[in-house]
């Protein structure tokens, strides 16, 4: 792995030019650390960075250009007829990596020489065959001008990954000739340090946005070509939920938005008050020796992943509630799997995180409002009632509302206890599914990511990232007023 | 000789509203009031003066019970309150805290309206049978609390809006409406105006008519000016008290004389 030397190699030259830079700041300064402008460590420090950054920078870039450059080089030396009609571009360019890539494994187990990968012809080698033995194997018959693409392919790799590691190593050593030569008493390494760690930290924060930026927009696109292929009307408006793939599919939201709202909205009625009744009781009467145990017991219950809390419901809940309200009992229920059990269950996930934030802004309200309160005579839950819950209250809606965006994403629990039925009920008892569990559905298996059926995958994302980000908005905006309250 | 109090010399024989013996207040480890005896009389103005860190704010909120929402105070010790002894166990901080109000140092509205702010003690102990009494009761509060011309026209708008003073006076308001038989004042003129300080002396001095009010101050001046009795603090000492008048001109305890000549700070 070249990439993983040149990383290392990065790394050990910027440590080296660490404790270069530091010794060479102490003896320009005779060894008397007061002479210098900056303690040594920054000296070196300096140095380090100057190596590191643009060293990393170049190979950033250049790991992203690079299979840009060699793919619009190949693809427009391919002759036409590689092209027929029954393929696109996309697809023989996946040929052709997916052969270089084979023959690039075929060469570094030893199945072929580096002579013979880049002069074998189809006309003398089943290249298919040849590949299939050393564990590569391809969906058809390799032709002659994939076959020689992807040997270009890979000499022009060979050629860029060495261009690259130059680049780099050249950009690395550079930046540590600079750093060096400008080390001495007199330069302020203290403050281009500090420069340094703001631009790093600006990166991060950079990688960060811009990745979002770019979920979002793949969301966007695939949401708009959706549309082009399916009427927004339908998608909308219909009452049906009905995929399916040879054509002919009703794709409405409704049913799905129905039943994700439905098993929310039950499982925010089981958490909000559980999640704020125990908050109350944590902040305001546990004894800090209960507090200190039962908080932490309680943020447990958070980090259960989702999928053993869709366990439960399958193994434990649906059954239980089956045994109540099912044949043998009232007769309301068909299965465990229902809007009922994933409701239930949702909502005991969502305790901890109602109860847990709810406790944060309770403790938040100062200490004198309640003084104030039991001074007139009031008490305990008076006060509580009274004083610390509408204080609290804009609070306590932030937290509600991100809860309930957390209930609205959630899916392991859905996709595990309501079933895969998009149907529209009243009826608590019925199996429903949400838009995330849909979603899952239909980007498993063979998914052609031309057909409206995969499409609609993203639109329903799309629908579901707007509703959550409107919560959210809200909700935040509610907390902030909240705190400009008390300070 | 000092740490010997002299209780029989703190012990007054008129009408008594509390009587405190032998108090010591412990925050965990710490003695913060040792060994305090002291009678307050009804219908009177009661002072207590001393350096700051001495102790009076916590032997304030000895009297009312406010020392139970702090986890690390201990109290010791009987006080009465009108000969019941408020630390029984049969005793309902609820129901004393109603009898015995209280200012607190710093302002302290509640995030409500102005008008909800003051309703919110009498609401509380049933003391309004309709609207148009509560209503009376707020504005009675609220004149008496020397602030009623600044809020008449803006009653709905929230307390906390208000400045740091009138604030205090809203506090001051709030104390009052609940019209408890000891008001206790912890340096309840601390955020006010020289205006605004006179006329909440001028309401101390008419709640003497009827109540019994203790307040604490850091202002000689202003203990001189309200009190009938002082009791001069000093560590966790009550170091003496006596008449108000007495105190201040003719001090028995020489901590005491240098406390109010400047001395002690
Ligand atoms: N909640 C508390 N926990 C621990 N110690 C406390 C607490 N409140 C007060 N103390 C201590 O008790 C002593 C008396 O404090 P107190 O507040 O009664 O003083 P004070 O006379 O009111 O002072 P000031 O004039 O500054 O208001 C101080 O030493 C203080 O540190
Ligand atoms: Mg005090």
């Amino acid at each position: 792995m070249p990439v993983l030397w040149l990383v290392i190699a990065i790394l050990a030259l910027s440590a080296i030019g660490y404790v270069m830079g530091r010794s060479r700041a102490l003896s320009s300064a005779g060894g008397d650390t007061r002479a210098l402008h900056s303690l040594p460590s920054y000296y070196g420090a300096n140095v380090g960075l100057t190596i590191l950054a643009p060293a990393f920078g170049v190979l950033i870039v250049w790991l992203l250009v690079q299979p840009f450059f060699i793919d619009r080089s190949i693809a427009s030396q391919l002759p036409d007829r590689a092209v027929s009609a029954d393929t696109t571009m996309d697809l023989v360019m996946s040929d052709v990596r997916r052969v270089a890539e084979g023959l690039d494994v075929a060469v570094s187990e030893g199945a072929m020489t580096a002579q013979e990968a880049r002069s074998i012809r189809t006309e003398f080698t089943d290249v298919r065959q040849r590949l299939g033995e050393v564990g590569v194997a391809l969906g058809s018959n390799v032709s002659a001008e994939v076959l020689s693409a992807a040997q270009r392919y890979r000499s022009m790799s060979r050629i860029g990954n060495l261009l690259m590691a130059m680049a780099v190593l050249g950009a690395a050593i550079a930046g540590f000739g600079i750093s060096l030569s400008r080390t001495h008493s007199e330069f302020r390494a203290r403050n281009v340090v500090e420069a340094g760690v703001r631009l790093i930290l600006i990166g991060a924060a950079c990688i960060a946005i811009l990745t979002t930026l770019g979920i979002i927009l793949s969301l966007v696109f695939n949401t708009i070509e959706f549309f082009r292929l399916y009427p927004a009307r339908d998608f909308f408006f219909s009452l049906t939920w009905s995929p399916s793939f040879g054509g002919g599919s009703e794709l409405g939201i409704i049913p799905l938005l129905w039943g994700t709202l439905y098993i929310s909205f039950i499982a925010l009625a089981v958490a909000v008050p559980i999640g704020l009744f125990a908050a109350i009781y944590l902040s305001e009467y546990a004894s800090p020796r209960v507090r200190s145990f039962a908080k932490p017991l309680l943020e447990i219950l958070a980090g259960i992943p989702t999928i053993v809390y869709g366990l439960f419901a399958l193994l434990t809940v649906g059954p239980l509630l089956v045994s109540v309200f099912g044949d043998e009992g009232v007769g309301w229920m068909q299965s465990g799997t229902a809007v009922m059990t994933a409701g239930l269950v949702m909502g005991v996930m969502l305790i901890p995180f109602v109860s847990s934030l709810s406790d944060d802004i309770i403790n938040a309200v100062p200490q004198s409002l309640r003084d104030g309160s039991y001074a007139l005579g009031a008490t305990q839950s008076e006060t509580i009632r009274q004083v610390i819950l509408p204080a609290a209250l804009p609070g306590i809606v932030g937290a509600i509302l991100l809860a309930a965006s957390r209930a609205i994403g959630e899916t392991m629990i859905v996709v595990l206890g309501a079933g895969a039925a998009a149907r529209l009920s009243m009826n608590p008892f019925d199996a429903m599914t949400t838009v995330t569990a849909k979603i899952v559905s239909q980007l498993t298996g063979d998914a052609d990511f031309a057909s409206p059926e995969v499409l609609v995958a993203f639109a329903l994302g799309m629908t579901l990232f707007i509703i959550t980000l409107g919560l959210n908005v809200i909700a935040l905006a509610i907390v902030r007023k909240y705190r400009e309250q008390y300070e | 000789m000092y740490d010997l109090p002299q209780t029989d010399s703190h012990v007054i024989h008129e009408d008594l509203k509390v009587r405190a013996r032998d108090v010591q207040v412990y925050y965990g480890a710490t003695h913060a009031i040792k060994d305090v005896s002291v009678d307050i009389a009804d219908k009177t103005v009661t002072a207590f003066i001393g350096p700051s860190g001495c102790g009076k704010s916590t032997f304030l909120r000895c009297i009312n019970r406010m020392n139970d929402t702090i986890d690390v105070a201990r109290i010791e010790g009987d006080i009465l309150l009108d000969g019941e002894d408020i630390y029984d166990p049969a005793v309902d901080p609820v129901q004393l805290r109603a009898r015995v109000g209280m200012v607190f140092q710093k302002p302290n509205p509640f995030p409500k309206s102005i008008y909800d702010n003051v309703a919110y003690g009498p609401k509380i102990h049933g003391m309004a049978k309709t609207k148009s009494d509560l209503d009376d009761i707020v504005e009675r509060a609220l004149r008496r609390g020397a602030i009623w011309e600044e809020v008449k026209d803006r009653l709905l708008e929230p307390g906390t809006g208000l400045s740091g003073g009138q604030q205090q006076r809203l506090c001051i308001a709030r104390a009052v409406a609940t019209e408890p038989e000891v008001l206790l004042m912890d340096e309840p003129c601390s955020a006010l105006d020289p205006i605004a300080t006179a006329q909440v002396e001028e309401l101390i001095d008419e709640l003497r008519q009827n109540y019994s009010v203790v307040i604490v101050t850091h202002s000689m001046q202003q203990a001189a000016r309200v009190s009938q009795k002082t009791a001069f603090f000093h560590l966790g000492n009550l170091v003496e008290y006596g008449d108000t008048g007495q105190i201040f001109t003719n001090p028995q305890d020489p901590r005491t004389e240098s406390y109010i000549t400047g001395r002690i700070g």
